[in-house]
């Protein structure tokens, strides 16, 4: 069921290069990610996490397997079906990717002109909110430049959640944030799970992430090989449904 | 601006902020816009003053069927033509009257510049076909070496033009003949000469004595009211013998004279490349602003690919930044190109000036020319993957 299972990865191989050089990334990975959870992939670097993350949110074409993504299959999805579901996801990446020449709100902005609304006064003032949320109300107006690290990390986090978007992918979000920022950053999005129902999966090496994730799936060589639910006694000793 | 544009597009004027985040490479591409419609104003400004004074000398006469030489691509050039031709045109029913034009250069020494006059040789008791304004000073043509000058010459004082009447005449010698101005007409210096200059046949034949009364330069007809000059022409090309003569109407004729200065005279053709590499120097220069643009923004717009944004928002950008640089670009270029054909006037006095169709076409090729450019510059666009941004 779409509504309770918003991603459903199914048999997921996935290579990179050509001939030769052909290596595979990816061996059958099979992951179903409940609504409104806080799924964290963790594991050591080229484990293929960030792979997943982006083939899971209809970032790359798949090659073998299956993805449904909000009830839409991704193998063989037309451009078109790419660009109508990215505007239900958000995204959050570990270098922020914040456009240099928009101030901190017009940023915030641009997470919502996706979805073609035109009434300026009322996107105004939702991105002030979500800019508000992070702490970053009396930086409306500053450009990146003028941000630190951590601020312009927020600035992303409220770009990627002012939209309402169904599922959140979010590539080491708390990395250039201090422990605090990281903290409340992260409670946010659990908060987002709660309330609105937003699903979020995040690849991460912070540990302090671990304990408020609601499933914690470790990738080694391209291959899952833990899938636990820590604050689930039960499942923390088989995978995870 | 940013707010305006906002109201217009719908949505943040992306390309607007990103071409004025850096204010001095905004400022470097407005100049290089500039420059290129400098350059297109500045050709297209001799070009049109080219045409201006290519035409000037046939608003001086009133004629509706001009025969020629075979040789005679302009006023000025070619062989002569017998007057006998003159006889067998007037046999045409619907040709009312004849008379030769006799072409020729003078020079006027002068202490600090000799001018070089185009001369025109006229039967002043036909002053019938002379424009209006040169009609009504045919009168002082009538007497022996006596010649009316055009006032805007290069090289000549307007005061000391202004000094030039029935009353006060003034002299020069030509061929140790002494011709003798007594009034002035609005002419205009050209590309062949300084100025005009306007003699009866009788002193054009003293002045130049090789020259025969019965071998004028042209022949100009005119006919009934009401006939067709085309098909006049056509008649008397059957009529008359001679088959090589050109027998044209008069407007026929003053437009293969434009066209042979523009398409085959080598000045004609180095102003045309002129304007052919202005446009091109436009679009090499939005272009590289716009794909420098492009590549250096490229994370950006691959994350608002993922964010769902489609292509066309992306073109919109592109196309948006280069309609900027077109307005934007256009306006110092007009105010400079203005400036300099009002100083190239005054130094030349070739009738440059800028025209409203000029401005009109130049500000459109500028449009077009930035659209090209972003045109090709969107192919950058397609470097942009959102996969490229984890």
């Amino acid at each position: 069921m779409p509504e309770d299972t918003p991603i459903a990865v199914t048999g997921l191989n996935h290579w990179f290069g050509i001939g030769e050089a052909r290596k595979q990334a990816i061996y059958d990975v099979n992951l179903q990610v409940k609504r409104g959870s806080l799924t964290v992939l963790v594991g050591p670097s080229g484990s293929g996490k960030t792979t997943v993350l982006t083939l899971m949110g209809c970032l790359r074409d798949l090659q073998d397997g299956s993805v449904r993504l909000l009830g839409h299959e991704l193998k063989g999805a037309d451009r078109a079906l790419n660009e109508a579901l990215r505007r239900r996801l958000g995204f959050i990446f570990q270098a922020h990717n914040l456009h240099g020449s928009l101030t901190a709100l017009q940023n915030v902005l641009m997470g919502l002109q996706v979805h073609g609304l035109t009434d300026r006064k009322t996107q105004e003032a939702a991105a002030r909110h979500a800019l508000s949320l992070v702490g970053l109300a009396d930086r409306m107006d500053y450009l990146p430049g003028n941000l630190s690290g951590g601020q312009k990390q927020r600035v992303a986090v409220a770009r990627a959640f002012v939209g309402n978007p169904e599922v959140i992918f979010a590539d080491e979000p708390t990395a250039a944030l201090d422990s605090e920022s990281g903290m409340i950053v992260v409670k946010m999005l659990k908060k987002l799970g709660q309330l609105r129902g937003t699903t979020t999966v995040m690849v991460t090496h912070d540990n302090r992430i671990l304990e408020m994730a609601d499933r914690i799936v470790t990738l080694e060589d391209g291959r899952i090989v833990r899938d636990t639910a820590p604050f689930d006694p039960l499942s923390s000793a088989k995978p995870a449904p | 601006m940013s707010r305006l544009l906002q109201w217009l597009f719908g949505r943040l004027p992306i390309g607007w902020l990103q071409l004025t985040h850096s204010r001095t490479r905004f400022a470097a591409a407005l100049s290089g816009v500039a420059f290129a419609n400098v350059l297109v104003f500045v050709q297209l400004g001799i070009m049109n003053s080219m045409a201006t004074a290519t035409l000037k000398p046939y608003g001086f006469f009133q004629a509706d069927i001009m025969i020629s030489a075979s040789d005679a691509n302009s006023m000025t050039e070619g062989g002569n033509v017998a007057r006998q031709w003159l006889f067998q045109a007037l046999a045409d029913p619907e040709v009312t009257g004849g008379t030769g034009l006799y072409v020729a250069n003078v020079s006027w020494a002068r202490p600090t510049k000799t001018l070089s006059l185009t001369t025109y040789g006229i039967d002043p008791t036909l002053p019938e076909f002379l424009s209006s304004a040169m009609a009504s000073k045919t009168g002082t043509l009538q007497l022996q070496n006596a010649g009316i000058l055009d006032m805007f010459s290069r090289g000549l004082a307007r005061e000391e033009a202004a000094a030039i009447r029935p009353q006060t005449p003034t002299s020069f010698e030509v061929s140790g003949t002494t011709l003798t101005l007594y009034d002035t007409f609005q002419g205009g210096g050209g590309f062949g000469g300084d100025g005009f200059m306007m003699v009866s046949d009788q002193t054009f034949l003293t002045l130049f004595p090789a020259r025969r009364s019965a071998a004028p330069d042209h022949i100009l007809l005119q006919i009934a009211p009401g006939a067709d000059p085309e098909a006049v022409a056509a008649r008397l090309r059957d009529l008359i013998s001679d088959k090589t003569l050109r027998i044209r109407s008069y407007a026929q004729a003053a437009a293969e004279d434009l066209s042979y200065q523009q398409t085959r005279r080598p000045t004609g053709i180095i102003f045309g490349f002129g304007v052919i590499i202005g446009i091109l120097v436009g679009i090499v220069i939005v272009y590289q602003v716009l794909s420098t643009d492009v590549a250096d923004h490229l994370s950006e717009y691959a994350t608002f690919k993922a964010m769902g944004y489609p292509q066309r928002f992306f073109l919109g950008i592109v196309f948006e930044e280069a309609l900027i640089l077109a307005i934007l670009g256009f306006i110092p270029g007009f105010i400079v190109a203005n400036g300099l054909l009002v100083g190239m006037k005054k130094a030349t006095t070739l009738p440059l000036a800028m025209t409203a169709d000029m401005a009109g076409m130049v500000f459109v090729g500028t449009l077009i020319a930035c659209t090209i450019s972003g045109a090709i510059a969107t192919r950058r666009l397609a470097a942009a993957d959102p996969a490229d941004l984890f």
